[in-house]
């Protein structure tokens, strides 16, 4: 048996072990030892996918007693990639998990359930037939839904997550199976390796695609199909959440590709069109949601919306760009999707971890009732900015080299050494430049919403007042998570390449390492050397100091009680912008998109017109989607439904006439 | 090269401190005396400069060290686009090409860091002015980097110092009309990244039409000294970069002891004269509303989208 093998075996056999712990160990310990088997487990789903992107290769097969193929896994250097990207935020959570989980959260049937839904994650990538990925998508699937449920006790509005949470994830299995189902007849086998010798500008080949493309865009939360995410995440425990949206989801930008790249290469524009639209139309809607959002976790739930419609952005670009045989932009896009999904898993991650530490920490999550965090939770704090910086794309983190990966490939896309290619490319181009650079100028608002609201100013309610650190686990992971940002971030030469070599590339190579560790893509002509920078901004930081420090010095800092209050007596807290007032001019700029209802109520003093007694107002930005596509097409189920009792009002009589009749046309079908 | 390079980087260093607070004195001086004040002097920033260094900085109860960061993390990003824009010369560092989007996120950092010291203090209106500034932002930034996109389309790359280059030999490249396009939507977004009127009244007290003053309200002595340098500084290199774009007349290409002072020499010029025409301009330009002002920047995001498109559909 191979290593990868043996990896796989590993795998399968520690979560069996972290099973085993969960239910066995006492509950004084239990949070301790699953959280460490659980880090194991993920651990050698790391080193395993580690050895598969490093191009080894070796495959586990496991027979079932039934008289049905075996499941066969085995990964490619693709694979590999996803695997370890899984496997790293898998050990991050599994750390978390041991000093935040509590209550509900750390009952055996919680732990039992992160390690099948981990182990599930980690081995969808390494399927290597389409019955095996299918088996190990619903594995994540149902250990997900557990997980979710785990606090359905206490809140009621879980269950109606957990509703839409299992009927998206059974549409986007079904829309996947049928995929799968088009491409295995026409190619006569359900292996991937066998399956991709389909004609790729047959009828065949394009339904698959799109089928698989809206599957698969379902579980990276697409728009429109993106409804579970931000009712899912605020209702899960906040590591969970954290799995689900950087691990998860990136399973659906694994399964795009996997068709794009492997199974159906090289396909007619219209793919990469239909697949730019759809991630830009995601990455612009997701953004502006989030930007409005005042529940921390319902911010970040739509940001990951955001962030995978820019990952299928790059992925489309690179399909139409390839149909027009500018191999060496797709490549360079290519390389973009898959920078964008790393830096997404890693600052997503924590991200989400840092909103839980801040719920662990206060009970509370409405950015509108937070503040004053970063002198209480100085570390939750640093790892949450350099999170929220490179959500925001902007230097020295992942995101910014990500992002700028995307652009630089996007404008050099329309034309080959200036001359257009073709006129779809020279509207697509711009059309996608424009969507990435909205949707980072929004997200900078964003994040500067997020942190300076939750860490910055003074404490909006009394919990966020009184916060305090968060257990060392917590920390490790968030500080570990953020160090992982900035790495990529400073170093992304090596990094690329290793992520370059998983596709396969026209020319050779895609992408190489200048400078210490910086970035540059040769087919286009472009570098980029974030460590260059640090180094000029150290030189010019130096100087600096000292002057501030020599000043400070001869004129330090004094501290007066109160800020200014525009000539009134005092400032209070309440007083102060809030999440909600701080979206308040880009919901009016966006007041077409996200159609606010507002609610104001005067009730005036006395008989006077001028003076006001009290003043309340409501705002609420309601999901245009939701209420415009879902509720329609619930309703008109739900009137069906209400159709359908009158057939079945538990009359005998009138089942044997159902029979009766049914017979009969069975009987004259079968007589013609 | 390498060392020719990093003397016109100090260079460029060494006078943009120097001229930023020369600049911003032209711009209110020419202002007075358009207005028919005798006005405080063209030195007079440098006097607030010195002025605001010899004072204690105090910090509001319940503020946080961001208060203290921020101010130099805007005047670090500033200092970075001196060092970094082909100003007086066009030769680039080892590993650092003046790649335009790297430059624009270098800007973003000070925008997010000055966003950040107004959030800080906890009061309405820094919060209120942080807002508003982060809104022009987000809106801003599509029209900046499709103008940069239409810039680099006849260079082939995003490189500054090779698209100044080429302007400067083939000068028929100015007045194409794409260029022209693109440098009008690019203007109309420096004047609203650096909060010039129409977007945003440099010297307003008012609180409720103010977006920079409001964020820089809870800062003083270096603090603010840092903050207000930091403005100042994006200012003039932005209008440099402008001035260099329009007119790349003057700027260095291969290192002499000449074509040093010469670079010297018409950056100055062109930077003050720019100053000058935009004070003139200001002065007969009224504030836009806050919500109006999406509009201005739509329209320069047209401005800018015609010219990516029309430059490969027209030529």
């Amino acid at each position: 048996m191979t290593a990868l093998g043996l990896g796989l075996m590993a795998q399968l056999g520690l979560t069996l072990a972290t099973i085993i712990v969960a239910f066995s160990v006492p509950a004084r310990a239990r949070s301790l030892a699953s959280g460490i088997s659980c880090a194991l487990t993920s651990t050698a789903g790391a080193l395993t996918g580690a050895l598969a992107l490093a191009g080894w290769h070796g495959s586990l097969s496991i027979p079932f007693a039934l008289s049905a193929d075996p499941v066969e896994l085995a990964p490619t250097q693709l694979g590999g990639l996803f695997m370890l990207m899984a496997s790293i935020v898998g050990i991050l959570v599994s750390v978390y998990g041991i000093g935040y989980a509590h209550g509900a959260t750390a009952s055996p049937m919680s732990w039992a359930a992160l390690a099948v839904f981990l182990v599930g994650m980690q081995l969808v990538p390494a399927a290597a037939d389409a019955v095996s990925f299918l088996l190990m998508w619903e594995v994540m699937a149902l250990g997900s839904t557990v997980l979710l449920l785990t606090e359905h006790f206490r809140r009621h509005e879980v269950n109606s997550a957990v509703v839409w949470y299992s009927a998206m994830s059974q549409v986007s299995f079904l829309l996947i199976l049928a995929g799968f189902a088009v491409l295995a007849t026409s190619a006569g086998s359900t292996s991937f390796a066998e399956m991709r010798i389909l004609e790729s500008d047959s009828w065949a080949a394009g339904i698959a695609l799109v089928l698989l493309v809206l599957g698969f865009g379902s579980k990276a939360g697409l728009v429109p199909l993106n409804v579970w995410l931000p009712r899912a995440h605020p209702e899960a425990p906040s590591h969970i959440s954290a799995a689900m949206s950087a691990a998860m989801v990136s399973m659906g930008v694994y399964g795009v590709l996997l068709a794009c790249v492997q199974l159906l290469p090289a396909g007619p524009p219209w793919w990469g069109a239909l697949i730019m639209v759809l991630g830009g139309v995601s990455a612009v809607y997701g953004i502006v949601q989030a930007s409005v959002n005042s529940h921390l976790k319902v911010l970040l739930a739509h940001s990951t919306t955001e962030n995978m419609g820019l990952v299928f952005l790059a992925i489309g670009a690179s399909v139409l760009l390839r149909a027009y045989h500018a191999e060496t932009t797709a490549d360079a896009t290519l390389l973009a999707a898959l920078l964008l999904t790393l830096s997404h898993a890693l600052f997503k991650t924590t991200l989400f971890l840092g909103a839980g530490a801040i719920q662990h920490a206060t009970g509370e999550i409405n950015l509108d009732r937070l503040g004053g965090l970063l002198k209480r939770m100085p570390w939750t704090a640093a790892s949450f900015g350099v999170a929220a910086l490179a959500a925001a794309a902007l230097p020295v983190t992942s995101g910014f080299v990500a992002e700028w990966t995307l652009l630089q490939s996007l404008i050099h896309g329309s034309g080959i050494e200036g001359t257009p290619v073709a006129v779809a490319l020279v509207v697509a181009m711009p059309l996608g430049v424009a969507v990435v650079a909205l949707t980072a100028g929004v997200a900078l608002l964003t994040f500067v919403k997020a942190f300076g609201i939750a860490f910055l100013a003074r404490p909006r309610s009394a919990e966020a007042a009184a916060a305090a650190e968060v257990p060392a686990s917590m920390r490790i992971a968030l500080v570990f998570g953020a160090l992982g940002i900035l790495a990529v971030g400073i170093l992304p030469g090596p990094i690329a390449e290793a992520l370059a070599s998983t596709v396969p590339a026209n020319r050779s190579p895609t992408v190489r390492t200048v400078g210490a560790g910086g970035i540059s893509i040769p087919g286009i002509g472009v570098l980029l050397d974030p460590a260059t920078l640090v180094v000029l901004a150290a030189l010019l930081l130096v100087p600096t100091l000292i002057i501030v420090r020599l000043n400070s010095r001869r004129h330090p800092i004094r501290v007066s009680a109160l800020p200014w209050g525009g000539g009134g007596s005092r400032a209070r807290p309440r007083m102060q912008y809030t999440a909600t007032s701080y979206a308040e001019p880009l919901v009016r700029v966006f007041d077409d998109v996200l159609k606010p209802t507002r609610d104001v109520q005067v009730t005036h003093l006395g008989e006077s017109r001028y003076l006001i007694e009290r003043l309340q107002v409501n705002q609420r930005v309601t999901d245009v989607i939701e209420t415009r596509l879902y509720r329609p097409v619930l309703n008109g189920a739900q009137r069906f439904g209400k159709l359908a009792r009158h057939a079945q009002n538990g009359s005998i009589h009138r089942y044997l006439t159902y029979s009766f009749v049914t017979l009969l046309i069975v009987l004259v079908v079968v007589a013609l | 090269m390498t060392a020719a390079a990093v003397v016109v980087a100090l260079i460029q260093l060494a006078l943009f401190i120097f001229l930023a607070p020369v600049l911003v004195g032209v711009i209110h001086q020419v202002r007075a005396r358009m207005e028919g004040r005798v006005g405080a002097g063209i030195w007079q920033p440098w006097r607030e400069v010195r002025k605001l260094l010899a004072k204690n900085p105090v910090h509001a109860e319940g503020s946080s060290w961001v208060l203290t960061i921020g101010p130099i993390a805007l005047l670090l990003s500033s200092l970075l686009l001196c060092v970094l824009l082909p100003l007086v010369g066009t030769l680039s560092l080892p590993f650092l090409p003046s790649d335009l989007f790297v430059i624009v996120s270098v800007m973003l950092v000070g925008v997010v860091a000055l966003a950040l010291v107004g959030l800080d203090s906890g009061t309405a209106f820094g919060g209120m002015g942080s807002s508003r500034h982060m809104t022009v932002a987000a809106l801003v930034e599509p029209t900046v980097l499709l103008a940069i996109y239409a810039l680099s389309i006849p260079v082939g790359t995003s490189t500054l110092s090779k698209i100044v280059e080429t302007r400067l030999h083939t000068p028929a490249v100015i007045i194409s009309p794409v260029s022209v396009l693109a440098m009008v939507a690019l203007a109309i977004a420096i004047m609203a990244e650096t909060g010039r009127l129409p977007v945003d009244n440099p010297s307003t007290h008012l609180e409720l039409t103010m977006l920079h003053e409001a964020m820089a309200l809870e800062a003083s002595g270096r603090d603010l000294a840092w903050l207000e340098v930091g403005s100042w500084l994006k200012l003039t290199v932005l209008l440099g970069l402008l001035s260099n774009l329009a007119a790349p007349w003057g700027v260095l290409t291969d290192f002499t002891i000449w074509s040093v002072l010469i670079g010297i020499v018409a950056m100055t010029v062109k930077i003050l004269l720019l100053g000058t025409l935009l004070s003139v301009g200001e002065v007969f330009m009224a504030k836009v509303r806050l919500f109006r002002v999406p509009e201005l920047l739509a329209g320069s995001f047209v401005l800018a989208f015609l010219a990516v498109t029309a430059s490969y559909l027209v030529a």
